[in-house]
């Protein structure tokens, strides 16, 4: 029970949230602990945004609770709750240059003149805008805007910072230099931070936690590596990181191996705690957990196929395979290391049981559950 | 090989609101139906493709034309042409050629300073009555777009009513309401306000009130709520938030409002001459010289020049403070480094919030909309005596009555008419800057000058202009003049705005998709601002049918309907008050019904 030794810094108890007929949030519980990095992943209309504005008191709840530090804030307004939020769009006031941007925070706390100054020169300091404090926001690249965002949601003291979407409007390389950065700041200041993103790239590279949404409802909470190790329905699989779907039957059980029948008889093992002898279920295998070897070859979980398309990707090759029951799978191979396929190549594909999940076929569809629009 | 740039924009390329996008750029390059067929594999073409296909023949010779740049630039031309010839340059020259008469006048010494002080009113109200419509006219505006309640709704569309009555009416209206037996002073010995200065400010404060709400509105709507937003997260109560980055943001929308405020309170005369009682602004004093010299034939060259005076230094000085309020504008600042964190906590929260929309609340009803439709009771009151019948078989007072509000609503048919086809182009080149930056920022400057020019100053230059180079014009053609010079600013304006709210992305996928200029005017430019066109059309008619003081200062027998209200006041012609309350009251029922229109379809525009 180590999760009770820790302070929960945010709780969110049965919070649900509708717009009009449109349920943003349904009955969504969370705890987020002190100090963490905390990512709220999903796509677009999952109410993640909802869920971060609630918690910076820009939304009011229709049901449920928020408690802060032990607080329950659900009547605290915005200002008083002590948050740092830094907006998609920056939102940084057009009609101020930098500093008065960055300085803004603890002047409207009534600070005097020259706290105001001095925290203004830290958290520039801080994101290394120094130079630029006379700059009106559209004189500034993306990048320092977003900088500036974040120096101005810092200097207002903050002890929890809240990021939506900060990085969405950024150039690629732009965006995969500044989550690091605002990830080190977060954790120097010894913040607690939670960070609404789309990009399961981007959570998957800064957070200590992810919270992976989808219509409302909070459907996986864990580390990076235990999504993406142990995901616990078919939309975490499908949304972090990337993997193959194989519809069939299982078809013998011994404790926890069990046997499943693909479509065209093909027969594989994985391992699995819950699906029972009888149930439609799919079976997913991540590109990277296949094997793959020129030729017909027997052994366990073998399956023959063509490769059908072959795509270069720099750190690894993708390659596009059709199985001897027609089903497409993808794999991908090390680039530097092993022998490349050619298109129209036989080839054996292969997996570990251990390495491969099984899920209850959905009741939506396979298609309709992993929609993300 | 025409390059088919696929951008976001040309994904959301919307003909009517409905999905046209596929076969749009077969049907601008007026591909045939058989290609059509084949191409979306359809075995029949619904009605409305048909129809397109149908009307193709001559569009697709003028589309073609349009894309000639001597084509093009002859629309443009003409436009800029009309404006120059028909609305900036005749009130110019005509104040040039009655010059000497001013020099006559100004011997006068006693009319001299009469004139001068009535001027000096004018301003003197209207900087006071825009600062007050500013100060009372933001917190409604933010009630009604920040506020949850469902009433809002009526209370956005009531704050318009005061803006829809014509002038003389509301006149008359706040007249009874104020200084009548039956308003408001028959709960005090005597009269509470006579006609006067005072009564003049109310009056201005009441039809220059919902301008500015409505323009303040529309910058609140237009704000993005973000800013305000970042600054509640940062620690700023809702008081502070509003003072330090909302208003600094919508600054130049309030700057607009306080200049339409202005012009309007300086143009106003009808209404005005009737509440003014001895008082004398600009206008009434123009007014009071146009009628006197019609008392005293002898001494008309007086009257002239005294007309001719007055209206030339009204309009300097309106241009002048326009153009300073343009340049310093922009420059004025806010104090938005100063906060003061426990007094603006206390002024935010809901005490505070709730007794300043209350007051809000009681300043619009009992000074705006109460007095505005006074003028209803009276005209109730009509209904069941033998007014009504008197008024439709047309008898007495009545007989000129129909006529002019007959005359009234062609005018204003006319002239918004003549704005959409002159108004159109000229409104596509300011948003589009179609003769470079430069000149089309000139020309937007221009634009606005017959808004701020009291209009009865406007007629009469005008008038002398076109009685001078052609003595025989008939009145009924200066009427148009005048009423398209004043209104034509607020229809352009209006436009431009609408036309630059067009992604210009959406025009640009249209040309790559095929379409000749005249093909992206009408298929993108025209079905996306239709609304606003209606709405600025509904707004040049009300302007027009309201006007008095262009009105009579051009036309000396035709009478508009607001022209026989303010004469019926004024007993020129013997007209009971169940009369005037009745003929006041058509000219409001009319009014109501434009405005339900307006509304409803603005309420279509939603769409976009």
């Amino acid at each position: 029970m180590e999760e009770a030794l820790l302070v929960p810094e945010i709780r969110i108890v049965n919070v649900s949230k509708n717009f009009g007929k449109v349920v943003a949030l349904d009955n969504v519980n969370l705890q987020i602990h002190d100090q963490e990095y905390f990512s709220l992943l999903g796509p677009s209309g999952c109410g993640k945004t909802t869920l971060l504005r609630i918690i910076a008191g820009l939304i009011q709840p229709d049901k449920g609770d928020v408690y802060i530090g032990g607080r329950r804030v659900n009547d605290v307004p915005p200002e008083d709750r002590d948050v740092g939020f830094v907006f998609q769009t920056f939102a940084l006031f057009p009609h101020m240059n930098a500093w008065n941007n960055v300085t803004y925070g603890p002047r409207v706390k009534g600070y005097d003149m020259k706290k105001a100054e001095t925290i203004g020169h830290e958290v520039l300091e801080m994101v290394k805008l120094h130079e630029r404090i006379d700059a009106f926001p559209n004189e500034l690249s993306g990048g320092m805007m977003q900088r500036i965002a974040v120096a101005r949601a810092l200097g207002a003291g903050a002890k929890l910072l809240l990021l939506d979407e900060a990085l969405g409007q950024l150039d690629a390389k732009v965006r995969s230099e500044l989550r690091y950065e605002i990830r080190r700041m977060a954790k120097d200041l010894g913040l607690t931070s939670i960070h609404v993103t789309h990009d399961q790239s981007e959570a998957m590279a800064i957070s200590d936690r992810i919270a992976v949404m989808k219509k409302g409802r909070i459907i996986q909470v864990g580390a990076p590596n235990e999504l993406y190790m142990t995901p616990q329905n078919i939309f975490v699989a499908y949304f972090i990181g990337e993997s193959n779907f194989l519809e069939g039957y299982v078809v013998s059980v011994s404790n926890e191996v069990k046997t499943l029948e693909l479509r065209g008889g093909v027969k594989v093992q994985a391992v699995d705690k819950d699906a029972r002898s009888g149930e439609r279920v799919v079976l997913a295998v991540r590109p990277e957990a296949f094997m793959a070897e020129k030729g017909t070859k027997k052994g366990k979980n073998a399956m023959l196929g063509s490769v059908e398309r072959v795509t270069f990707e720099g750190t690894s090759m993708r390659y596009e395979v059709r199985l001897e029951n027609e089903d497409l799978v993808v794999l991908v191979k090390p680039s530097m290391s092993g022998e490349w396929f050619n298109i129209g190549e036989q080839i054996t594909v292969s997996f570990q049981p251990e390495k491969a999940h099984i899920f209850p076929y959905p009741e939506a569809g396979l298609k309709e559950e992993i929609a993300v629009e | 090989m025409m390059t088919q740039r696929v951008n976001r924009a040309q994904a959301v390329i919307r003909l009517d609101g409905r999905s046209d996008i596929f076969s749009y750029g077969n049907l601008i390059k007026y591909k045939s139906e058989s290609h059509l067929k084949k191409r979306f594999n359809v075995g029949r073409l619904s009605v409305r493709r048909k129809k397109q296909l149908i009307k193709s023949g001559a569009w697709q010779r003028l589309d073609k034309l349009s894309s000639r740049k001597s084509v093009k630039y002859s629309v443009y031309l003409t436009a800029v042409v009309v404006f120059f010839v028909l609305i900036l340059l005749p009130p110019i020259l005509g104040i040039i050629i009655k010059w000497s008469t001013i020099q006559e006048f100004s011997s006068q010494q006693d009319l001299v300073s009469r004139a001068l002080s009535a001027i000096q009113n004018s301003f003197v109200i209207a900087l006071l009555v825009s600062a007050i419509d500013v100060i009372a006219g933001i917190p409604l505006a933010w009630m009604i777009t920040r506020g949850k309640s469902k009433w809002l709704n009526v209370l956005d569309t009531l704050s318009d009513i005061p803006f829809v009555v014509p002038t003389a009416a509301l006149g008359y209206s706040l007249f009874l309401f104020w200084s009548g037996p039956e308003g408001v002073s028959s709960l005090f010995e005597s009269s509470l306000i006579s006609p006067g200065w005072l009564l003049v400010v109310l009056l201005h404060f009441t039809f220059s009130y919902p301008v500015v709400v409505r323009v303040v509105v529309g910058a609140l709507l237009d704000y993005k709520m973000e800013y305000e937003r970042a600054s509640r997260t940062l620690g700023a109560p809702p008081f502070t938030a509003s003072r330090t980055v909302t208003f600094p943001i919508i600054k130049p929308s309030v700057i607009a409002a306080f200049v339409l405020a202005f012009s309007r309170s300086l143009s106003e005369t009808g209404a005005t001459f009737l509440v003014a009682g001895v008082f004398e602004n600009g206008p009434v004093f123009i007014q009071n010289m146009i009628n006197d010299s019609a008392i005293h034939p002898e001494s008309k060259v007086t009257y002239e020049g005294a007309t001719v005076f007055a209206s030339f230094i009204l309009i300097i000085v309106a241009l002048a403070i326009f153009a300073a309020i343009r340049f310093l504008g922009p420059k004025l600042k806010l104090p938005v480094k100063r906060i003061w964190p426990t007094f603006e906590r206390k002024i935010s929260y809901k005490k505070a919030e709730s007794s300043r929309n209350t007051i809000t609340l009681l300043v619009f009803f009992a000074v705006v909309l109460i007095p505005s439709l006074f003028v209803a009771l009276p005209a109730f009151e009509a209904i069941f005596t033998d007014t009504l019948p008197r008024a439709i078989s047309r008898v007495g007072v009545w007989e000129g009555y129909w006529q002019s509000l007959l005359l009234s609503y062609l005018l204003g048919a006319v002239a918004t008419f003549l704005n959409v086809i002159l108004g159109l182009p000229m409104a596509i080149l300011i948003a589009r800057k179609k003769l470079g930056s430069f000149a089309s920022a000139i020309m937007d400057l221009l634009v606005n000058i017959p808004l701020i020019v009291p209009s009865i100053a406007l007629g009469v230059s005008l008038k002398i202009f076109w009685k001078e180079s052609f003595p025989f014009i008939p009145e009924m053609w200066l009427l148009i003049f005048a009423h398209l010079a004043i209104t034509y600013p607020y229809f352009v304006r209006s436009m431009a705005a609408a036309v630059e709210r067009i992604s210009l992305d959406m025009e640009e996928a249209s040309r790559t998709l095929g379409a000749k200029p005249l093909g992206v005017f009408r298929t993108i430019v025209l079905p996306l601002t239709k609304y606003s066109i209606l709405s600025g059309a509904i707004m040049v008619f009300t302007r027009s049918v309201s006007e008095t003081g262009a009105s009579v200062a051009v036309a000396s027998t035709l009478q508009t309907a607001p022209v026989v209200i303010v004469n019926w006041v004024k007993q020129k012609v013997p007209a009971t008050s169940l009369e005037i309350g009745l003929g006041c009251g058509f000219l409001i029922l009319l009014s109501f019904m434009i405005l339900l229109a307006l509304r409803f379809i603005v309420r279509e525009k939603g769409k976009y």
